[in-house]
């Protein structure tokens, strides 16, 4: 059958025009090989555009499409779909980006218009060689695995539960909560963090459609969208869950005090079988072997002697668990910059310095002081407070990025000791407020009214070198004070380092187990920064929280509801279509020389026993190409990517 | 200093050569290089106050300032002899810039001199002829330039 | 071990002491640092502040004359080390800035060779390439009972990517326990000492020196130990006038690094310079150093597990 292509040239507004001559572009495609019409229009992708190739497919019985347009990222589903309409394969259109890689990149419009006639021979050659195909559908399993117990971990594991589908979510610590758990208020409205997570958390540990598997990490992760098999180590707690009935004996009788580095951010103890806190969720406890008398000397066992349930259980071992989840929600989370890389700030060398994390669990009745704003000594009151903002943050030597929440907890701390140490006065270092969400700006403005002293300039550093009398036993603050400009050293009590938001330690491990990306910073990147900010480019994969991006409580939670929608989504519609771009084999030019079962990144080729043969487990295949290129006899091809397609493409790029 | 460095900066931004030129601030960096290791913008700010040090110089735009007036002291000195030589240039820059003080700091001198830390003729190293040609060289090229 | 060594100006007069004790104390450690013949002034911080290409002119011609078989060049001074490390990045940065000195270089007979100098300063040089346990190897005389503040100043960790932290260095403050002595908590050790301001302007210079000597004092120090020439003037030779400016009381005597190596080597304090310096440090020596180590420092136990009374646990600069 002789071709009968069909080109359609967008200009794109002006997109593509101001660089390309988009008439010379079509008027060359009518002059090649197998080309019967080609076309030129303002805007391809509107309806008068589709319906003009819907048009000549039925009228003309087209047998190829080629629109050169914007990146396939953006459009090819648009036009596989307007094909699909008029009865075309969608596997028999190919798209020419002639805007991102030509008219955006390419100022000379001469050399922008020889390279867009060059992409559409390419393409128009490629097409005559394309052959119809059919998707894959696969059926989506129920299940979602939800990674991280925080408040996005939360928020997206009940929107799903009460959606009636079955959620696992794993955390890493032994109770669920996160960072949430451990602040006292929440900025602007000053509501009490525990009072509105304590029952979400609660929601979760009942809820019949969540499987709660704390002080768990997910250890492997293989399969794709609908069908992933994901391997959970649940470590031991030496404590059996089901006999567990939380009454809290076993932590009072311990004998051994532990410096509680997670929960209470170094400031405050914990035993050494302990539940981080009073509220925690589950509310077993777990035994910290590295601490524990009984596993360092053989003998001690008050938590089993006192325990009323019989629950301790010493002989316990990590207990590995393959779960079937059809989608992945990341929700890790972020950790806190460690201003001791900072040492001009003196954080662990000056006793009256304290990270934010440290000051948030000071401010909270349940903490290490209940809630009382004291020195390190844990008596005197400070008579004067500096909060240092931007540590770490907005800076190039540690993070160049904003990290979003410090100016606003800076101003919620300022006002906590405003509240309790009315005589106290609260000095704020900042560079810039930034305070841009409802009801921020109004709160800086209270603080203002408050009393706060508000000072614009960069710490510089953070002495116990006094140079006046006033200056003495006390913590002198450096600065330049940009709106006077003059330095400044101011004496005070307790100086609090407003610390930025890092990604979590081993966030490119994780990454690399859920075959996602990291950007520079090591957050988690998104599909699309404006339009697709919970999706990875991995399908099935979605991401929620600080592991995306420094933000907020209220970003999270939207971000967490934002995922398990998407996820709704997919579950509903029961199963999903994956690209049939898949590697077979040519079993007769085959030698079995095992090289393509090396080279698979994702164990999807086999050899056949009885046959000596590769074999493509079409589940497991995601398409990625490596074992074709690799095959020496040219065996394997890749279907929509045969090597007919690419090198006619290749000639017709470079005319040949 | 009559601006801070950060305000010097924004007057470069705002167009104000000459003002910035005149600012006696660069004449006050010690040359900690504190800014430039702590800057969050990584600006090289000890540098660049060596750049403007030397730009106000050439466009003649550097009022009477001490520091100025030092450096060529000392830049003399070394053209002289290829050598610092501290007590010629300590003499020679009080006695024609600020002769009051070199009362008040001959107790100290005299003190170094009584410990044989001064030394009382200039050590000139052997090509001193081939120094001021590369001198007077690199001069001409950056006339040049 | 054999480098070249580059001197600079001030150890001809100023900072004999600092000279005498090198000499010593690099032959005792297997030091070779040969000086670079007919070497010339860096241009301290003067020639950069008025013409850029002299001023790199002036410093590559000693890079010029390095023999042709030694590729570290080592100098003892901060200011120097500064001024030959910018011009060495400077010459292999590219641009026309290497051919324009080159060019200079020839109107004196000279060439530059360029790739694969580097330049260290001399602490670096014993801490790292000698080595802390090395040198407390061959101490005799250990300076037991001596609290020192360790002094680094500006230039010697400044501009960064140096040998140590340009904030809070710790070489120094390791050498000097290594031979013995106690290492008093002077955090102000990077600070600046005023350098070439304090023959300038006393209102700029003496605050800074003030504060230094007040710091080192209140932290317990008998004397003060750097490794850089400027610093040593500055803070000995100007101490009385800082006094008297401020009415203050300070005694601190300033000794160089290589003369701390020395008096622990057991060598004759005479023949590594030390009565040279303006503050003596002869009272010091005779009162404070002991023949007897102190008591170890009771070791602090691990603050993981809860003490006795009301604080609150703090992070250690190591813990994780």
């Amino acid at each position: 059958m002789a071709d009968k292509i069909g080109v359609y040239v967008c200009h794109c507004g002006s997109n593509i025009a101001d660089a390309v001559d988009v008439e010379g572009v079509a008027r060359f495609a009518a002059t090649l090989r197998g080309v019967a019409v080609s076309r030129h229009d303002s805007f391809m992708c509107s309806q008068p555009g589709q319906e003009l190739i819907e048009a000549d497919l039925r009228e003309l019985g087209l047998t190829g499409v080629v629109v050169a347009a914007c990146s396939p990222q953006l459009h090819e589903p648009t036009f596989r779909r307007a094909c699909g309409r008029a009865g075309l394969n969608p596997y028999l259109m190919e798209m020419a980006n002639i805007r991102e890689q030509c008219s955006w990149v390419t100022l000379d419009p001469a050399a922008a218009t020889e390279k867009a006639k060059a992409l559409v021979a390419g393409a128009v050659h490629r097409v005559a060689c394309q052959q119809p195909l059919e998707p894959h559908r696969v059926p989506i399993h129920p299940r979602t695995l939800v990674v991280g117990g925080g408040i996005a971990g939360i928020q997206a594991a009940l929107e799903l539960a009460d959606a009636g589908y079955p959620v696992t979510l794993v955390e890493r610590e032994p109770s669920i909560g996160g960072h949430m758990a451990q602040l006292d208020k929440t900025f602007p409205t000053l509501d009490c963090s525990a009072c509105i997570l304590t029952p979400k958390m609660m929601a979760v540990g009942q809820h019949p459609n969540i499987q709660l598997l704390s002080y768990s990490e997910v250890e492997g992760s293989s399969g794709y969208v609908g069908n992933f098999v994901v391997r959970i180590r649940r470590k031991a707690r030496y404590v059996a869950e089901d006999k567990c009935t939380g009454c809290e004996i076993c932590q009072q009788k311990c004998p051994v005090w532990v410096e509680d580095k997670v929960f209470e951010a170094g400031l405050g103890f914990r035993k050494a079988i302990y539940s981080p806190f009073a509220q925690a969720v589950p509310n077993t406890p777990v035994i910290d072997r590295e601490n524990c008398v009984y596993f360092e000397r053989g003998k001690c066992k008050a938590c089993e002697i006192f325990c009323p349930a019989g629950a301790i259980v010493w002989d316990q071992e990590d207990e590995v668990l393959d779960i079937e989840v059809g989608n992945i929600i990341l929700a890790t989370g972020y950790r806190l910059f460690d201003p001791r890389r900072i040492p001009q700030y003196g954080y662990s060398r000056l006793e009256n310095v304290f990270t934010s994390l440290e000051f948030e669990r000071m401010c909270n009745a349940a903490g290490p002081t209940a809630g009382r704003i004291v020195l390190r000594d844990g008596m005197t009151r400070p008579q004067r407070v500096a909060i240092v903002h931007c540590v770490g943050s907005r800076d190039r030597n540690y993070n160049a990025y904003c990290s979003d929440v410090c100016c606003m907890y800076s101003l919620k701390f300022a006002h906590l000791v405003h509240e309790r140490l009315p005589e106290a006065e609260v000095y704020n270092f900042y560079i810039d407020i930034r305070s841009s969400r409802k009801g921020y700006e109004e709160f800086y403005h209270r603080l203002l009214d408050e009393g706060t002293h508000f000072i614009r300039g960069k710490v510089a550093r953070i002495s116990d070198v006094p140079e006046t009398p006033e200056e003495e036993d006390r913590l002198i603050v450096e600065a330049e004070d940009t709106l006077i400009g003059r330095q400044r050293r101011l004496p005070v009590d307790m100086v609090i380092l407003s610390c930025g938001l890092e990604p979590q330690a081993d966030v490119r491990q994780v990454a690399r187990r859920f075959g996602i990306s990291c950007s520079q910073n090591g957050f988690f990147i998104e599909r699309h920064p404006k339009l697709d900010p919970v999706a990875t480019t991995t399908d099935g994969v979605f991401i929620a929280g600080a592991c995306q991006g420094p933000q907020d409580i209220q970003s999270a939670v939207a971000q967490g509801a934002a995922a398990a929608a998407r996820v709704a989504g997919l579950i509903s519609r029961g199963e999903v279509q994956l690209e049939p771009v898949l590697a077979t084999v040519d079993e007769a030019a085959c030698s079995g020389c095992e090289e393509c079962l090396l080279t698979c990144p994702y164990s999807a080729i086999e050899l056949r026993p009885d046959r000596d043969k590769a074999h493509v487990i079409a589940a497991l295949c995601k398409g990625c190409g490596v074992c074709a290129a690799a095959c020496l006899p040219k065996a394997i091809s890749l279907s929509h990517y045969t090597d007919e397609q690419l090198v006619a493409q290749a000639k017709g790029l470079l005319n040949v | 200093m009559d601006h801070t460095p950060s305000r010097l900066f924004a007057m470069i931004q705002a167009g104000l050569r000459d003002e910035v030129l005149r600012s006696n601030t660069p004449w006050f960096c010690v040359a900690c290089y504190y800014c430039t290791v702590r800057c969050p913008q990584e600006v090289p700010v000890t540098d660049l106050m060596y750049a403007l040090k030397r730009l106000s110089v050439q466009q003649g735009l550097c009022g009477q300032v001490d520091g100025r007036d030092f450096a060529r002291s000392f830049v003399g000195t070394v053209e002289r002899y290829g050598r610092s030589f501290e007590l010629g240039l300590a003499t020679r820059y009080y006695f024609t810039r600020r002769p009051l003080r070199l009362l008040r700091l001959a107790a100290t001198g005299l003190g170094m001199l009584r410990k044989g830390r001064v030394g009382l003729r200039p050590e000139s190293i052997r090509d001193v002829k081939g120094l001021r040609a590369i001198l007077r060289r690199a001069r001409a090229l950056s006339g040049a330039t | 071990m054999t480098y070249a060594f580059f001197p600079g100006c001030s150890l001809a007069h100023s900072a004999s002491a600092y000279a005498d004790s090198i000499r010593l104390v690099a032959e005792r450690l297997g030091l070779e640092l040969r000086e670079i013949d007919d070497w010339n002034c860096c241009g301290a911080t003067a020639y950069f502040a008025t013409e850029l290409l002299p001023a790199y002119a002036l410093v590559a011609r000693n890079l010029a004359l390095l023999d042709g078989d030694l590729d570290q060049v080592v100098t003892p001074c901060s200011l120097c080390y500064v001024n030959l490390r910018r011009t060495l990045q400077a010459l292999g940065g590219g641009g026309n800035l290497r051919a324009w000195v080159d060019d200079a270089l020839a109107a004196g007979g000279l060439s530059y060779r360029g790739a694969g100098l580097s330049v260290r300063h001399l602490l670096d040089v014993v801490v790292n390439d000698v080595g802390v346990d090395s040198i407390a190897a061959k101490v005799t005389r250990p300076l037991y009972g001596l609290r020192v503040a360790p002094y680094y100043g500006c230039l010697t960790v400044r501009p960064g990517t140096g040998f140590d932290d340009p904030e809070q260095p710790t070489s120094l403050d390791k050498l000097l326990r290594s031979l013995g002595a106690e290492v008093v908590d002077f955090s102000l050790k990077a600070d600046c000492c005023g350098g070439h301001m304090s023959l300038i302007s006393a209102e700029v210079a003496y605050p800074l020196l003030r504060r230094l000597l007040q710091n080192a004092t209140d932290q317990g120090a008998d004397l003060v130990v750097t490794a850089c020439p400027m610093c040593q003037l500055n803070l000995d030779a100007y101490q009385q006038r800082v006094n008297r400016h401020f009415g203050t009381s300070f005694r601190l005597p300033v000794l160089f690094f290589t003369q701390a190596i020395g008096l622990a080597l057991g060598m004759s304090p005479k023949a590594l310079g030390i009565g040279k310096e303006i503050v003596p440090a002869s009272p010091v020596l005779e009162n404070r150093w002991s023949t007897e180590a102190p008591p170890a420092p009771a070791r602090p136990q691990r603050a993981r597990r809860r003490a006795r009374g009301t604080s609150l646990p703090m992070r250690g600069v190591g813990d994780r």
